[in-house]
């Protein structure tokens, strides 16, 4: 599948787009878990994490485990320097103009949070418009929510067609209300949808509106160029992209984050503390109150380069060729109805679908006795749950290390779960 | 292998609920859900001089949930509220007579959850 021309693609320096095709056996010896014989299909709710990110994390706890910033000795330089590599890192990874606008997060729920609590309770008003979508992961909706009850703001939320993709019609509609706030994924965890993100945008900043992206799966998946499709925030977690738990990362344009008060206080985040009142340091550092999550950061910067070293272009095709294996498979088996796009150029690797007559834990449950890991339920997204009339989906997701005899494997417990429940 | 949580009379309470429906005049009548899952089970309950005389179950959700709620209602008819009340999750998982992964007992639990609440107003977490 082509898609070097797609206006869904705008991953950074991550190589030549007709590279070499992943080479799926060697990528697997990485990764010692699959050792234990799983079929792991739920990579959008976590990835697995190759032995570079686990190495590099164990060298920062035996080799030059410090604190950072707060001590005059090279142990504790040692560690600032990797931890702030990882910073410059994050910048070339999504092309932030500045490294000061990578502000290290515990995930995508943290950093979506930042902007609610930080620049919502500052600049929203009584009867503003905040406009999110009825495909969001809870994590980018639920703060809104609270936001618009604590402003008296409105929320309205922008519907999804048939197919799982976004009502453009909506969302113009929207937009001509002037909205403050745009919010919306890059991609849908349940749906496997790719919005058109610079398009989304382009149109939200004409309407006079800020605009927020959950980046948690497309991050990992697509990568992302801020400065390409101009969003004002862009969130992620380090854990669905082979590094460790416990960080993520939000970018935000300099200039909002410069005028944005700190959302957590403590250490590390001050320049000057008197009992009469404090002043803050710049941002990012401004948003990293206390201790930071050090190890797992300078684990984030190893995944980002092992992610780089395989290539944007060669891992999306890898995971095109997988999910339009599973979904035409999945399509030939009677019962099975699946939920958003077909593959396509806005298509991720996620498949949701259910299955007639048994429920998605059963399906789950009977799964995961032959080894095979899939997520079942509303994948956090109870919304879209209720949009689909459904009460959840069995969801497969692919990723790198993904092969085609765990798809087969999934086939063949499905088939095993219809002999049961027939 | 998976047959053994999913055995016969499981599917067959799952597919063919016993009791199932509601109950207009009910003296009793709660409903309670999964968060996680999504799973729903109501009960209604209708006594006679402390006796359970009659009870239906409604909801939605996997073969664990409603097959537990089927079997449950089957117990109950015509027992004492007094005896209800010493049901236990034990008594619950040895009727359902399956090995329930700890991911799924929340759904087996759920029914029986149901009755402490709504007869009791019990949490399962009090006992
Ligand atoms: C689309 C989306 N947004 C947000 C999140 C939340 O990410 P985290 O739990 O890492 O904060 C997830 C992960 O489940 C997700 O898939």
């Amino acid at each position: 599948m082509s898609m070097s021309t797609s206006i869904y693609e705008h991953p950074t320096g991550s190589g030549d787009p007709a590279g070499a095709p992943l080479d799926v056996t060697a990528i697997r010896r990485d990764f010692p878990i699959f050792e234990t014989g799983v079929a792991y299909l739920d990579s959008a709710n976590t990835s697995q994490r190759p032995n570079q990110v686990v190495q590099k994390m164990e060298e920062y706890y035996r080799q030059y485990n410090a604190n950072v910033e707060r001590a005059a000795y090279k142990l504790s330089e040692q560690a600032t320097a990797e931890f702030e590599a990882v910073r410059e890192k994050v910048r070339v990874f999504i092309n932030a103009r500045s490294k000061n606008e990578i502000v290290y997060t515990s995930g995508t729920t943290a950093g979506l949070n930042l902007v609610a609590y930080s620049w919502g309770r500052t600049n929203l008003k009584a009867g503003d418009l905040i406009v999110c979508t009825v495909m969001e992961h809870h994590s980018n909706l639920v703060p809104w929510q609270l936001l618009a009850q604590e402003k008296q703001a409105r929320l309205e939320f922008v519907d999804i067609d048939e197919q799982g993709r976004l009502r453009r019609d909506q969302f113009d509609a929207l937009l001509r209300q002037e909205p403050r706030l745009v919010a919306f994924t890059h991609v849908s965890n349940t749906l496997g949808t790719v919005n058109p993100v610079k398009e989304l945008t382009a149109e939200a900043h004409a309407a006079g509106a800020l605009v927020v992206v959950d980046g948690a799966q497309g991050a990992p998946h697509l990568g992302f160029d801020v400065q390409a499709a101009d969003v004002d925030f862009y969130a992620f977690s380090s854990h669905k992209m082979c590094g460790p738990t416990g960080v993520g990362v939000l970018y935000g344009k300099r200039a909002l984050l410069d005028a944005m008060p700190p959302f957590l206080a403590g250490g590390e985040m001050i320049s000057a503390v008197r009992l009469e009142g404090t002043t803050f340091r710049e941002p990012p550092h401004k948003f990293e109150a206390g201790t930071q999550a050090i190890a797992e950061v300078i684990g984030l910067g190893a995944a980002i380069d092992y992610l780089q070293g395989l290539g944007y272009p060669a891992m999306r095709a890898h995971e095109d060729a997988l999910t339009d294996y599973a979904y035409e498979s999945l399509s030939e088996l009677d019962g099975v109805r699946i939920f958003g796009p077909p593959p396509g150029p806005d298509k991720a690797g996620v498949l949701s679908f259910d299955v007639a007559g048994i429920h998605p834990h059963d399906v789950s449950t009977i799964l995961d006795r032959t080894g095979v890991c899939v997520r079942s339920g509303h994948n956090c997204t109870q919304p879209l749950m209720h949009r689909l009339d459904v009460a959840g989906t069995v969801r497969a997701s692919f990723f790198l290390y993904t092969e085609r005899a765990e798809i087969d494997r999934l086939l063949a417990g499905l088939k095993e779960a219809q002999r049961i429940f027939a | 292998m998976a047959d053994q949580m999913y055995r016969e009379y499981i599917l067959d309470h799952y597919k063919n609920p016993r009791n199932f429906g509601r109950l207009e005049d009910a003296d009793i009548s709660h409903e309670e859900n999964n968060p996680l899952c999504g799973d729903v089970v109501g009960m209604d309950i209708k006594t006679r001089d402390g006796v359970i005389d009659d009870v239906r179950f409604h909801g939605r959700g996997c073969a664990i949930s409603q097959a537990s709620a089927s079997l449950l209602t089957e117990r109950l008819k015509g027992m004492s509220l007094e005896d209800a009340r010493e049901i236990g999750k034990q008594d619950v998982l040895e009727e359902l007579g399956i090995e329930i992964s700890p991911a799924r007992l929340k759904c087996a639990l759920l029914a029986l959850k149901v009755l402490k609440v709504g007869a009791y107003g019990l949490s399962q977490e009090d006992e």
